[in-house]
């Protein structure tokens, strides 16, 4: 089973789902739940979602393996996105950024 | 004589160090052309499935209408992106593409349309400027390793300009796609708008599926667009940069080779050179030795 988010909320595609095109959110986290072996958990920034013929395709502009976030960068990140957030509340990069560093830490398996 | 053979020797040794150069060229090309193939491979499926979630999306909704598919009905303007290089030495690759692109040019004037540049790649851009051709747009400096982020911005532009009233209404993109080593084609295609194709459906083809829309396919179709654009021009750049090592491959091979024919003819010619000269030195030495022997002989 394969579950996304997209721009409408989460999606959670078994096999012989019907065939759906989705614009997933900035910053999202995908997880592949396999049988026998853990899950497969990316962070997904942007980009869609294709299930057509019992295949899933996922287009993104940057995706990034769980297993392979740097969690130490990625938690500096966080942090100095949060502090630009609060030095101005309208920094519209810092929260995208910040977005983005949570979903590589939550892909990585961190608490936020 | 004597000045003839130095002359000689001098042409061999500078026919020698250009055929040094050009060979080292030649092999630094190739290694470069392995890597950009696998750049291009690379960017393969990417523009595979993004091609076919456009064919869903298009050929699902018909009703559609967005203004990145829609053909307006006085075109006026169109664009042309023109992919070159951005150094020389790489043969007629350059002269090819701006030859097609200066016919696409004269098909597009036919039409009553004005055709604006967008040129990447050094050549191209002194190409323009020294015709004094005002350009939309001009980008230099990764013909040979282009990255996502060039895609994005040329994208950019040429979908700003495209959507304001006073912009383009059409974009073209004329760039050389790479078979194999040995051939390379310069192409010309319409991106924009989208050529819809009413086809005969045979026993191969395959119908897009009724897809579902998250949320909904206008929606979806706003944000596949851009990223559909700049997938077509990545993969132009990824395959002028391949086209490009293999044209310079070409270039310098046969460069090297005619320096070594060269090489050969002078040689030859210095060694008819030095046998005259020294065939000369000998009937000099005859010649003198006979007329002192005579002069010897006379007094006796």
């Amino acid at each position: 089973m394969v579950i996304a988010k997209t721009v409408d909320g989460e999606i959670g595609i078994m096999p012989q789902h019907a065939p759906v095109l989705g614009v997933l959110v900035e910053g999202g986290v995908l997880r592949v739940k396999r049988e026998g072996e853990g899950d497969l958990v990316a962070a997904v920034h942007g980009g869609f979602i294709s299930v057509a013929d019992d295949e899933v395709s996922v287009l993104a502009e940057v995706a990034e393996l769980g297993s392979e976030v740097d969690i130490a960068a990625a938690r500096d990140a966080l942090d100095r996105a949060q502090a630009s957030i609060e030095a101005n509340q309208e920094d519209a990069d810092a929260a995208i950024e910040a977005k983005r560093a949570r979903a590589r830490l939550r892909a990585a398996g961190e608490e936020v | 004589m004597g000045a003839q053979l130095r002359l000689l020797r001098r042409r061999i040794s500078s026919v020698k160090s250009t055929a040094k150069i050009t060979r080292a060229q030649e092999l630094i090309a190739s290694s470069r052309i392995v890597k950009a193939q696998q750049r291009m491979q690379a960017a393969l499926p990417y523009e595979r499935e993004i091609t076919r979630a456009v064919t869903g999306v298009v050929s699902n909704a018909a009703s559609v209408d967005h203004p990145l598919t829609v053909a307006k009905d006085n075109p006026a303007r169109a664009g042309v992106l023109i992919v070159t290089s951005d150094s020389g030495f790489c043969g007629g690759f350059n002269a090819n593409v701006l030859r097609e692109a200066e016919a696409l040019r004269g098909l597009l004037e036919g039409r009553g349309l004005d055709v604006v540049p967008f040129v990447t790649g050094r050549k191209g851009v002194t190409w323009h400027s020294f015709r004094h051709r005002e350009m939309g747009g001009q980008w230099v400096g990764f013909s040979r390793k282009p990255a996502y982020a060039d895609a994005k911005e040329i994208a950019q532009e040429l979908i700003d300009s495209f959507k304001d009233e006073n912009g383009i209404d059409e974009i073209h993109i004329v760039s050389t796609e790479f078979v194999s080593m040995l051939t390379q084609n310069v192409v010309v295609k319409r991106i924009l708008p989208l050529e819809v194709e009413e086809t005969e459906a045979t026993d191969t083809t395959v119908i897009p599926p009724y897809f579902e829309f998250e949320p909904t396919a206008a929606d979806v179709l706003e944000s596949l667009l851009p990223r559909y654009v700049e997938s077509r021009i990545f993969t132009a750049l990824l395959q002028s940069a391949a086209s490009e090592e293999a044209a310079r491959r070409r270039a310098m091979k046969s460069a090297t080779d005619n320096a070594n024919e060269l090489m050969r003819v002078l040689t030859q010619e210095m060694n008819q050179a030095r046998q005259a000269e020294i065939t000369q030195e000998i009937s000099e030495i005859v010649g003198g030795a006979n007329a002192l022997a005579d002069a010897a002989a006379g007094k006796e």
